[in-house]
């Protein structure tokens, strides 16, 4: 590759979020979820990225919390290691290198210490497809970098799909499934029993695994099947006398299952896009919450089971709360197969346009990487059903303002005729969105090859034309308003079509005042003037058809360049309506930069995308780089900067105005970045964490204050501080506690801990005030009930020690009458009221 | 959670001419009165004074109608009838103060007729041919006559004397006018193709005119700056201040245009032809603005006073009286209409402004779903498809059916949705089909519901009468329909050869043509639109 000054080639966004089951932290505030070769951190209430946990060297291929520590998560990566995280401040932990490409990982807390990981199997030359279990003894160790070599084989011959493989009641038994069998591995019994489906019953359903389940406290397995069946395992550890029953529901695979954390529940969800709540015994009730927006790949359930979150197809992850409510939508660059429209930049939100989720059309973000909005094209419902033809977006288009956006959608049936629909969206103001216009149906009778608007931004007409297989170019025309209808508005109507000797048009373009339109039909490129629809002369270049077609901007306005098949990138001019220069490359794209005269051409060369960057007017390019990606290139977009870089360097200048992205074949988003853009980037990247604050309840109130108090307390400036701690019967805090109802209350060991603790006193305070503390605790004892006796025992030794380590006054203190002691504490309780309302003050 | 989104209802471009406010002037009249006359009604006029009876010319006979809108019905019958003619009688009209009617005929002779009389008043004879233009002139006591001897004539009423004799036309007299402003000038059109204007006071043409074709009518401003002439498929607008400069040809029928008219406002012109068609034009652009359809080929048409009526009489001999809808009868319609609840229930509670201790429940918006959607959203495929077949929705609103239909086949659906379905169901579906099934909007859609259809029922059939009628009716429409898009396709052919080898004006008549002679190729016309082969 040769290295330009600083200019690369980077990722740039939209990776995907749905890759595997997401996690919800134990605190339900966090979700932490796969993403490319990063694990990202998203609040589940404010759908925001906090942190992006960067580290592995390839795709990460799960994320786990650790069991003993609800603040740590654990994620694997195909580059075989398991890395330990921090995920709320952000930081890498440990790296346990495991040495072979994992596919998953499991764990329990009933297995402290090791982890389970899915690894091909070993000295099988059929390894691509036979995987096994492993358990992995984590050494305990100090280090950053930790070599993990003890591992011991679970299962084998498993299946790769983390849903696959589960963990049963108590970590007593893992169940896997795989293909028609079901394998259930007793660790205790160290034995596995197997359970074999047929192939296909009798009503044609297919029996294929797809997911498994395990209720958390009872026996019992649920899985799920190609045939969209659901069966509950139960007396699975005996071989002969196992039982199952079925619940049907969904019509094709069921693509996951999840019980909440009580058991009561069962979730199910497939490609129907429907969330299905099952009672758990009593399965014939079922709650639906349908219309999720796509299929189902995840769904996880948090701790306390009050969200859940599902991820689907289209890059989307939904957090729902208690199967009622969608509370939070999470989604990404949606990307499928091939993107039918062009990439485009909306002039207004300088967001990035393509089509998205089916009958979609995707408004992205590319400073804050983040999805903006879908705009739905084709409105009607869609089926989630495989195998149905359904409407796709296929062409969209802006004008130069911003005001008005073209779209094509067409459906090809088998047998039936091409369903084309031209739609024309106008830019509304107050809601800030596209309105629908104008529906065209059937403005071609085929295919439509190519759709541009006119760009002139000053003249009174807004003109688009349309290409399409049909042999015919049509130019469309907002028609001005009629009287009798002035309520309707203005609407587009066709306003001429044209064609050349029956030739098919591919590629149109205008030139960038508007007065001229370039249309190809195959090796011909046609000039007409679209004030009066002349065909003022034809250029040609033969002997094989025009690829791309691309004015001049500018300075350079009078040059019309063009592509062809026959590997030749040639510059007509246009005052002379002659071949200006031509030179002999594969260019598979062209594409002008809006705002400066500049002209990449992506050219594809044996297998790698070769980019170079030039002006029409000048035969040197620019910019020129070698295999910027394998593959070819066929999407790309310049896309204007916020703010002009102050670039000086002739290579990069090109970069100075507008950003250029491009899809690679992999559907990946990359663009290209300077060093002195890399470096701003940095230094706005360091994120302000927000603590955001837990939610305001009655035992927030009485903990939230308690802990400020506790924060005031500690505050070295008031010197006093242990004469504010609060008596324990006069607490607020306590009256609270004793009046709150008990089943609000969180459970009475979080609260001891936390009670005892405000009791005791910082090792910080001065000598006399720990002591008058001691006292009292004592005399407070028979008030206190025997739990917190030890507690305040064991505190005891602590404070000796701190006593011990003081100095010789200590020997008077023990010789204080009782009298001075109550006077002393008399003095305390006032000296409290009285300080505490100063402060306040 | 996205809310159902129901299914489209294809929005179809109404076929025919736009809304305009012409269209809503034009068409605001009642249904036409008929009234069958006893040969082709060759000429109308209109009494200039009130109550505005109009002579109508028939065959041998001048009827006379009253005509006052308030009596509507008694219009049918005619007032008072002429029958004093020998012979086929021409052009009758009234005299500017409605007291006399002069009328041709065939036998050369010219009648005078008192309105309150019988029996002729004046005869003039000496005219040699056929009498077809008679008028007054402006001074009421000169009459005016144009025959098919070449001639025309003046002649004086008191006396019943010829005045004066103008043999400067090479054919037949066929249209004339006099002037309402100067006594003295007189147009004439004949069908040597020239338009000639005398001057009383000499004795020759002061200015001639060159149509191009025979002159069937004629027809002067108010102004009288303008004159327009009608001959062949031309209507042409002359500017007689300017020495009888020619400002505009129309040619907008396909066949003769055979009268002219005015509207009382000068604002419209009116064109009628043997095509059928009566058509009108706006005076300050000659656009044709609106269209009216006749049963036969049209001879003469006259509008009355404030276009208070059209009349138009036809080859057929039918005279076809349209008046205007009075103002109540146009409010009618609205007042039909279901009344609704009163706007106060609308409203009520919604301007509500709550308090400071008010504790806002939000509901959510409830999404109203049309009975269809509610099926659907259900997945209730056939149950979708029965709502959406029920009688009404299937007779008024039949692209609702056809939405469904094809909203179930996107769904691949359309299958179990038609499936399963008694004899009674059945019959409604293939009722249903045949009455839409040819309609071009809707064919797509309903040709794969009708295979599906026969696939599925194919191993009953012979089992239900009234279904093997249907199914028998379905195959002989779609066979008359395959004929027919066969001739069309043929008709298209000749046509592309025509094209082919003359220029755009000779596509766009013939465009004209063939959407006026059949007026169902309207479908086939946005293949063939004109616009799309201008390159």
């Amino acid at each position: 590759m040769v290295e330009h000054g600083d200019i690369r080639v980077v990722h740039r966004g939209g990776s995907k979020i749905n890759f595997r089951k997401p996690v919800i932290t134990n605190d339900s505030r966090f979700l932490l979820c796969a993403s490319g070769e990063s694990v990202k951190v998203f609040s589940t209430s404010t759908e925001e990225c906090i942190h992006d946990l960067r580290g592995h060297t390839d795709l990460v291929t799960g994320v786990l919390i650790k069991p003993s520590n609800h603040l740590q998560a654990f994620s694997c990566s195909a580059d075989g290691t398991v890395r330990l995280w921090d995920f709320t401040d952000g930081i890498l932990i440990k790296t346990y290198v495991i040495g072979y490409p994992i596919f998953s990982i499991h764990a329990s807390p009933h297995h402290e210490g090791v982890i389970f990981v899915v690894t091909p199997m070993q000295g099988d030359k059929r390894s691509g497809e036979l995987f096994q279990l492993v358990a992995v003894h984590l050494p305990q160790s100090g280090d950053q970098l930790v070599e993990a070599r003890e591992l011991s084989a679970v299962l084998t011959g498993i299946s790769s799909n983390p849903a696959a493989t589960v963990f049963g009641r108590g970590g007593e038994y893992i169940a896997s499934a795989n293909g028609l069998q079901l394998e259930v591995y007793f660790f205790k019994k160290q034995k596995a029993y197997r359970f074999s489906l047929k192939e296909d019953n009798k009503k044609g359903g297919k029996n294929t695994f797809t997911c498994v389940a395990c209720h958390p406290n009872d026996d019992c397995i649920a899985t799920g099947h190609e045939d969209g069946k659901i069966r509950l395992w139960r007396n699975f550890n005996h071989k002969k006398e196992y039982t199952y029953s079925t619940l049907h529901w969904h019509h094709s695979a069921v693509s996951s299952l999840s019980f909440t954390p009580e058991g009561t529940n069962l979730l199910s969800g497939g490609i129907e896009s429907v969330l299905v709540q099952w009672r758990y015994n009593q399965e014939n009730q079922r709650d639906f919450l349908p219309r999720l927006g796509a299929a189902i790949t995840h769904i996880a359930v948090s701790p306390d089971g009050a969200l859940y979150c599902t991820s689907h197809s289209d890059n989307k992850i939904t957090i729902i709360q208690s199967c009622v409510k969608v509370s939070a939508v999470i989604q990404g660059l949606v990307k499928g197969e091939s993107v039918g429209t062009d990439l485009m930049i909306d002039p207004r939100s300088k967001s990035l346009v393509l089509n998205g989720k089916p009958g979609h059309l995707q408004f992205y973000s590319l400073q804050r990487d983040k999805l903006l909005y879908n705009l739905d094209i084709v409105q009607q419902e869609y089926i989630h059903e495989s195998g149905l033809q359904q409407f796709e977006v296929v062409k969209a288009a802006f004008d130069a303002s911003g005001n008005w956006l073209a779209t094509v959608e067409e459906r090809k049936q088998k047998g039936a005729e091409l369903e084309l629909n031209l739609k024309l969206w106008a830019f509304d103001e107050q809601t800030q969105s596209f309105v629908l216009n104008t529906t065209i149906s059937a403005p071609h009778e085929a295919q439509i090859t190519g759709m541009c608007f006119s760009h002139a931004t000053d003249s009174q007409t807004t003109m688009l034309v349309s290409t399409s297989k049909d042999g015919h170019f049509k130019a469309w025309q907002l028609a001005a308003q009629s009287q009798t209808d002035a309520d309707e508005g203005p609407s587009w109507s066709c306003d001429f079509v044209g064609a050349y000797h029956g030739l098919v048009p591919e590629c149109c373009s205008f030139s960038a005042d508007g007065s001229l339109l370039a249309v190809s039909f195959q090796e011909v490129v046609t000039v007409w003037s679209p004030a009066s629809w002349e065909l003022l002369t034809t250029l040609s270049q033969p002997p094989k058809a025009i690829r791309n077609l691309c004015f001049g901007r500018l300075s350079c306005s009078k040059y019309l360049l063009g592509t062809t098949d026959s590997n030749l990138l040639c510059c007509w001019n246009l005052l002379t309506c002659s071949l200006e220069w031509s030179t002999s490359m594969d260019v598979s794209l062209l594409l002008a930069d809006p705002l400066s005269e500049n002209m990449a051409a992506f050219c594809c060369q044996a297998g790698c995308t070769d980019l170079f960057v030039f002006k029409p007017s000048e035969p040197r390019p620019l910019f020129s780089q070698k295999a910027v990606c394998s593959g070819m290139v066929t999407r790309a977009v310049f896309a204007p900067r916020e703010e002009m870089l102050e670039s000086c360097e002739e290579s990069s200048q090109w970069l100075n105005r507008s950003q250029l992205y491009f899809l690679t074949q992999y559907m990946d988003l990359m663009t290209f970045t300077t060093k002195t853009e890399e470096e701003r980037l940095m230094a706005s990247s360091k994120q302000l964490v927000i603590d955001d604050s837990v939610a305001m309840t009655p035992f927030y109130l009485l903990l939230g204050k308690h802990r400020q108090q506790q924060q005031g307390g500690d505050d070295p400036q008031s010197g006093v501080s242990a004469e504010r701690t609060p008596l324990p019967q006069g607490s607020v805090a306590i009256k609270e506690l004793l009046q709150t109802p008990a089943h609000v209350l969180p459970s009475t060991s979080f609260l001891c801990s936390m009670f005892v603790q405000s009791l005791l006193i910082s090792v910080t305070d001065s000598r006399e005030e720990s002591k008058h503390a001691e006292e009292e605790m004592e005399s407070e004892k028979e008030e206190e009930d025997s739990e917190e006796e030890i507690e305040s025992s064991r505190t005891r030794p602590e404070q000796q020690a701190a006593v011990g380590g003081g100095e010789a006054a200590e020997s008077a203190a023990p010789a204080m009458t009782k009298a001075q002691v109550r006077e002393l504490r008399r003095v305390k309780k006032l000296d409290h009221s009285w300080l505490a309302g100063l402060l306040d003050s | 959670m996205a809310s159902f989104k129901p299914t489209k209802i294809q929005v179809y471009p109404k076929l025919g001419e736009k809304v305009t406010q012409d269209t809503l002037y034009w068409k605001n009249y009642k249904a036409p009165v008929q009234i069958k006359e006893f040969g082709a009604v060759t000429h109308i006029d209109f009494s200039p004074v009130a109550p505005h009876n109009f002579a109508v010319t028939a065959f041998t006979r001048v009827c006379w109608h009253l005509f006052v809108h308030i009596y509507g019905p008694f219009s049918q019958e005619p007032v008072k009838t002429f029958t004093r003619f020998k012979d086929t009688a021409y052009s009758g009209r009234f005299r500017s103060d409605g007291q006399l009617l002069v009328a041709g005929c065939e036998d050369s002779v010219v009648r005078l007729f008192d309105v309150g009389g019988k029996v002729a008043l004046r005869m003039f004879r000496g005219h040699t041919k056929a009498v077809h233009v008679t008028d007054f002139t402006s001074d009421r006591y000169q009459i005016l006559t144009g025959s098919d001897d070449y001639t025309c004539r003046l002649w004086d009423i008191p006396n019943s004397t010829e005045l004066n004799t103008y043999q400067e036309h090479t054919d037949y007299i066929r249209c004339g006018v006099t002037s309402k402003l100067n006594r003295d000038l007189f147009i004439t059109g004949s069908y040597d193709h020239t338009l000639k204007l005398f001057d009383a006071r000499v004795d020759r043409s002061v200015m001639t005119m060159d149509h191009g074709q025979p002159v069937e009518s004629l027809l002067l401003y108010p102004s009288e700056g303008l004159l327009v002439s009608a001959g062949g498929r031309y209507v042409k607008v002359w500017d007689l201040l300017k020495g009888g400069q020619p400002l505009v040809s129309l040619k907008n029928h396909h066949k003769t245009v055979t009268s002219l008219c005015l509207s009382t406002n000068g604002q419209r012109l009116l064109s009628a032809s043997l095509d059928r068609h009566v058509k009108v034009y706006n005076t300050t652009n000659y656009k044709v603005v609106h269209n009216f359809d006749y049963a036969a080929s049209i001879l003469s048409l006259a509008l009355a006073p404030d276009d208070e009526s059209i009349v138009v009489g036809m080859t057929n001999s039918i005279l076809s009286i349209k008046h205007r809808k009075s103002p109540e009868e146009s409010k009618e319609i609205s007042g039909q209409q279901r009344r609704r609840p009163s706007y106060r229930v609308f409203v009520k509670g919604k301007n509500y402004v709550p308090k400071q201790d008010d504790y806002l429940v939000s509901k959510p918006v409830k999404q109203h779903l049309a009975k269809y959607d509610k099926q659907l959203k259900k997945f209730n495929v056939s149950k979708a498809l029965d709502t959406a077949l029920e009688t009404w929705t299937r007779h008024r609103k039949p692209e609702i059916t056809v939405a469904v239909i094809k909203e179930l086949d996107r769904r691949g659906t359309l299958n179990n949705a038609l499936a399963g379905r008694d004899e009674q169901g059945l019959s409604q579906l293939l009722n249903f089909l045949i009455g839409n099934l040819v309609d071009p909007r809707f064919a797509p859609v309903l040709v794969t519901a009708a295979e599906m259809i026969l696939d599925i029922y194919h191993s009953v059939i012979g089992q239900s009468p009234v279904v093997d009628r249907q199914l028998l009716r379905l195959q002989e429409l779609l066979e008359r329909e395959i004929d027919y898009q066969q001739d069309l396709l043929e008709v298209l052919g000749m046509l592309d050869t025509m094209f082919a080898s003359t220029g755009l004006e000779c596509l766009c008549n013939l465009f004209f043509e063939t959407s006026d002679t059949f007026p169902d190729m309207t479908f086939v016309s946005h293949r063939l639109h004109p616009a799309r082969l201008l390159v």
